[in-house]
C-alpha cells in the first residue's frame, strides 16, 4: 500500500482546514477575554434572566457598559463589559434582584487594562519559548535540517488551525480566547511534536537498515508501520477530552475543545503533513541538481 | 521469573501505600438490602511516626484551588510615587505584613498574601479561599494602614473585665489624635547600656508638640500604639518628650524590633494601594465544574480501558491494571507534593492519563510487529521494550519542556505566574513522569511475569 503517492490529497485536506481559519483570522481576528483586554465579567443565576437579556442590558446599562449578554447554564448568564469596581457590581445586583427576585452571584472577575497588556506581553514570550526550544530540540534530535524543517512547518500548521478555529468559533459562538487557550496552544505544539518524533524516529531506523530503498519507500514503510500507533494513542487521549467537552461542565469546555482540536491536528499532521513534507522537501532538492 | 515477582511485590506495595495516602479520611458507606442495612463510616486512621529525625505525619490533604473551593483572588498595586525609591521594597513588604494580619484576624483558612515586584510595579496578591462577600474583603484588604497613638483610660482598666475580654481591653483606650501621619521616621537601634533592640520614632513639628503635650500631661500612664485599631505595644510614659522623638523599647528581639518597625514604618508612611485585579468564586459554581469533571474523567478512563482490552485483549487488560496503579500513585503524589489542584489541573491529570497508556500501545505495537518478522514471544517482548524506549523518551521530553515553561519554576517575570496555567502545567508533568515509570516498569514486570513463559 502507497500511502505517500497521494501526497497532494493530503495538503489539500490540510489547506482546506487552514484557508477558511487564515480567512476569518485575518478578516475577524480573535475575540480576547478580559484577561488580556482589561474589563469584567458577572456570572449570575435567577429566575427567568436568561429570557430577558436584552432588558437585562438595557436595565442597567447606564451604570454598567455592558458589551455581551450570554446564557450560560440553566438560568444563568454571563454579563461582560467595561471594568467597573465592586460597589457597581452590587449595584448591580440590587437593581436587578428588584426586578427578577433572588439573584445567585456565581462568578465576578474585573482586570485592569494594565495587566491585560502585561499578560499578553507574557504569553508571546512563552510562545516564542516553547518554539525556539522545541526547534532547537528537533534539530538536535535528527541533526537534519530537512526532518527539523519539516516538524516545525507541521507544529505550525496545527497552531494555525487551532488559532483558525477559535477565530471561527469567536465569530459565531462568542468564544473568547483567554489565558487558559494559550496554554491549550502551548500543549498542542508539544502534542505535534510527540508524535512527529515517533514517525521520523522510524523513519530514520528504516533508513539506516535499507540503504538501497528510496526515500519514498522508506517513508511509506515508516508511516503504515507508526500508524496504527498513532491512531491508538490519539483515540485514548480524544476518548478523554471528548468526556471532558460532552459532560465535563461549562468552566473548562473550551479549554478542552482548544486540546480537542490539537490532538486531532496533531495526529493528523505528523503522518499525512510532517512525512509528505519531507518528501516533497527532497523532490524539490532533486531537481534543483538536474 | 524470581527477580520480576520481586519487582511485582514492590509494586504492590507501593501502590498500597499510595492507595493510603491517596484515600479520602472518611470514607461512609451505606448499604441496605431488604431488612439488612449497614451503615459505617471507616475513618482513616493517622500514623505518625519518625523518619530520620523528621516527624513525618499520614494526614496529607488535597489542596484545592479558589476556582474549586470557591474564594476570592485580589491583585493590588501600590501607588509608589510618594515614595523614595529606597523604602519601597520596605514600604510593600510591611504593606503585606499588614494585610496578612488583617486576613489573620479576619479568621481565614490557609490565606496568601504575596508580594511581587517587577520593575516599577509593586503588587500584592491576595487569595481568600471560602469567602465569597467581596465586598467586605475588599474592605479588609484594600484600606491603607493606620497608626495611631492612644491613651488608657485608668478607671475603665481596672474593670476586671479588661483583663479577661481582649475586645474590652482595647476599648480602654482613647484616641489621642495622634496618628501615624505626624511621625517622620522610626528606625531600629540598640540600647548602648542594655544592648537591646529599641526602636525609635522622629515625629515632624506638628507632631512633637502634641507628643510633648500627652507626654506632660499623663506621666505614669501607658501610651499604646494602634496599628488598624490593634494594639502592637503598650509602653509606659516615663517622662515629658519635648524634643520629638521616643524609644519603644519592649524587651524585643532583633527581629521583633525589625517587624515591629515594618510596621510601624507602614503606619508612617501610608502606600495608597489600588485593585487591580478581582476574581470571586462562588463555592457552588466550583462544586458543580468538580463533580461534572469527576464524572467525565471516571467516564473517560472507563472507556480507555475498554478500548485497550477491546484492542489488545490480555495485554490491555494488564495495561489497564497498570493505568489503576498509575492513578494511584498520581493522586498519593499529589498529596504529598502538596499540589494545588484547579480546574485545568484536572484536565492536565485526564490528558496525562489518556498519555500514559501512549507507552503501552508504542510497546504492544512494537511486538506485533516482532512477531509478525517471526521473533519468539518473549524475544519480541523484549526487543519491543527495548526498540520503543528511544521514541517514548523522546517524545515525552517535548511535553515535558512545554510544562516547565508553563509551570515557570524559576518565577520569570516574562513568563506567566497565573494559578490555573501553573496547575495545568504541574498535573501534566507529574503525569508525563509517572506515567513513563508504570507505561515502562509496571507493564514490562506485568507481561513478564503473567504473559513471559
Amino acid at each position: 500500500m502507497s500511502i505517500m503517492k497521494h501526497k497532494i490529497i493530503y495538503f489539500v485536506i490540510s489547506l482546506s482546514f487552514l484557508i477558511p481559519g487564515i480567512f476569518f483570522l485575518i478578516r475577524f481576528g480573535l475575540k480576547p477575554s478580559i484577561d488580556f483586554t482589561g474589563g469584567s465579567l458577572l456570572e449570575i443565576k435567577g429566575e427567568g434572566l436568561s429570557d430577558n437579556k436584552v432588558e437585562i442590558a438595557e436595565q442597567v446599562g447606564d451604570i454598567y457598559e455592558i458589551s455581551l449578554v450570554q446564557t450560560s447554564g440553566d438560568n444563568q448568564i454571563i454579563i461582560r463589559g467595561k471594568t467597573i469596581s465592586n460597589e457597581i457590581k452590587d449595584e448591580v445586583l440590587t437593581n436587578l434582584s428588584e426586578q427578577y427576585g433572588e439573584i445567585e452571584e456565581k462568578r465576578f472577575e474585573t482586570v485592569g487594562p494594565t495587566l491585560g497588556k502585561e499578560l499578553l506581553m507574557k504569553t508571546i514570550s512563552a510562545i516564542v519559548i516553547v518554539s525556539v526550544l522545541i526547534t532547537f530540540y528537533v534539530w538536535k534530535q535528527f541533526n537534519d535540517i530537512r526532518f527539523g524543517f519539516s516538524a516545525i512547518l507541521a507544529m505550525f500548521h496545527d497552531s494555525l488551525i487551532l488559532l483558525g478555529s477559535f477565530s471561527i468559533l469567536g465569530y459565531f459562538y462568542h468564544v473568547e480566547v483567554d489565558v487558559l487557550f494559550v496554554t491549550a496552544l502551548l500543549t498542542t505544539l508539544s502534542f505535534s511534536v510527540h508524535d512527529t518524533i515517533v514517525v521520523f524516529d522510524r523513519i530514520r531506523e528504516l533508513s539506516r537498515r535499507n540503504h538501497k530503498l528510496s526515500l519514498e519507500k522508506v517513508v511509506n514503510m515508516a508511516v503504515l508501520e507508526t500508524l496504527s500507533r498513532s491512531i491508538n494513542n490519539s483515540i485514548t487521549i480524544i476518548i478523554m477530552l471528548l468526556a471532558l467537552v460532552l459532560i465535563g461542565g461549562e468552566s473548562i469546555k473550551w479549554f478542552s475543545v482548544a486540546l480537542l482540536i490539537g490532538a486531532i491536528t496533531g495526529t493528523y499532521s505528523s503522518t499525512f503533513t510532517a512525512a509528505p513534507l519531507l518528501l516533497l522537501w527532497e523532490e524539490i532538492a532533486k531537481k534543483k541538481k538536474r | 521469573m524470581l527477580k520480576q515477582l520481586r519487582i511485582f511485590i514492590i509494586i504492590i506495595i507501593l501502590t498500597i501505600v499510595a492507595g493510603f495516602i491517596a484515600a479520602p479520611d472518611r470514607v461512609p458507606i451505606n448499604f441496605s438490602y431488604k431488612d439488612f442495612s449497614f451503615n459505617q463510616e471507616f475513618v482513616k486512621p493517622e500514623i505518625s511516626f519518625n523518619f530520620l529525625g523528621n516527624p513525618v505525619t499520614t494526614n496529607w490533604q488535597l489542596k484545592k484551588g479558589l476556582d474549586i473551593q470557591g474564594g476570592i483572588q485580589v491583585v493590588l498595586q501600590a501607588d509608589m510615587s510618594e515614595i523614595d525609591e529606597i523604602d519601597r521594597v520596605q514600604a510593600i513588604e510591611s504593606a503585606q505584613e499588614i494585610i496578612r494580619r488583617r486576613v489573620d484576624l479576619y479568621g481565614i483558612n490557609e490565606p496568601v498574601v504575596q508580594t511581587s515586584i517587577n520593575g516599577d510595579d509593586y503588587r500584592i496578591i491576595v487569595e481568600l479561599a471560602g469567602v465569597s462577600d467581596s465586598s467586605e474583603a475588599l474592605q479588609l484588604v484594600g484600606q491603607t494602614a493606620q497608626l495611631d497613638f492612644r491613651l488608657q483610660n485608668k478607671d475603665r482598666a481596672q474593670d476586671p473585665e479588661a483583663t479577661q475580654s481582649a475586645l474590652f481591653f482595647f476599648g480602654t483606650f482613647e484616641e489621642t489624635g495622634l496618628t501615624g501621619k505626624q511621625i517622620k521616621r522610626t528606625t531600629v537601634q540598640f540600647d548602648p547600656q542594655t544592648n537591646e533592640p529599641v526602636i525609635s520614632l522622629e515625629f515632624d513639628s506638628e507632631g512633637t508638640k502634641l507628643f510633648a503635650d500627652i507626654t506632660t500631661e499623663n506621666n505614669g500612664e501607658v501610651l499604646a500604639i494602634f496599628i488598624d485599631g490593634f494594639p502592637v505595644t503598650t509602653p509606659v510614659i516615663q517622662t515629658a518628650i519635648l524634643n520629638g522623638t521616643a524609644q519603644i523599647s519592649g524587651g524585643f528581639s532583633v527581629d521583633e524590633a525589625k517587624q515591629l518597625n515594618i510596621q510601624l514604618s507602614a503606619g508612617a508612611l501610608p502606600v495608597p494601594i489600588e485593585v487591580l485585579e478581582q476574581r470571586t468564586i462562588g463555592a457552588s459554581l466550583g462544586q458543580e465544574s468538580v463533580e461534572d469533571s469527576v464524572r467525565a474523567g471516571v467516564v473517560g478512563i472507563l472507556l480507555v480501558m475498554l478500548f485497550m482490552i477491546l484492542y489488545y485483549g490480555f495485554k490491555g487488560f494488564l495495561a489497564s491494571l497498570a493505568l489503576v496503579v498509575y492513578s494511584i500513585l498520581t493522586f498519593a503524589v499529589y498529596k504529598v507534593l502538596g499540589v494545588t489542584l484547579t480546574l485545568p489541573g484536572v484536565a492536565g491529570l485526564l490528558i496525562s492519563i489518556g498519555m500514559a497508556v501512549d507507552a503501552n500501545i508504542l510497546i504492544f505495537e512494537r511486538m506485533k510487529e516482532e512477531l509478525r518478522a517471526g521473533k519468539q514471544y518473549k524475544q519480541a517482548l523484549e526487543l519491543g521494550f527495548g526498540r520503543s524506549w528511544d521514541s517514548i523518551k523522546d517524545a515525552n521530553l517535548a511535553t515535558i519542556m512545554t510544562a516547565l515553561v508553563l509551570i515557570n519554576p524559576l518565577n520569570l517575570n516574562f513568563l506567566n505566574t497565573s494559578g490555573l496555567v501553573r496547575g495545568f502545567g504541574l498535573t501534566l508533568l507529574i503525569g508525563v513522569l509517572i506515567s513513563l515509570f508504570t507505561g515502562v516498569v509496571v507493564t514490562r514486570n506485568f507481561l513478564r511475569l503473567f504473559l513471559g513463559k
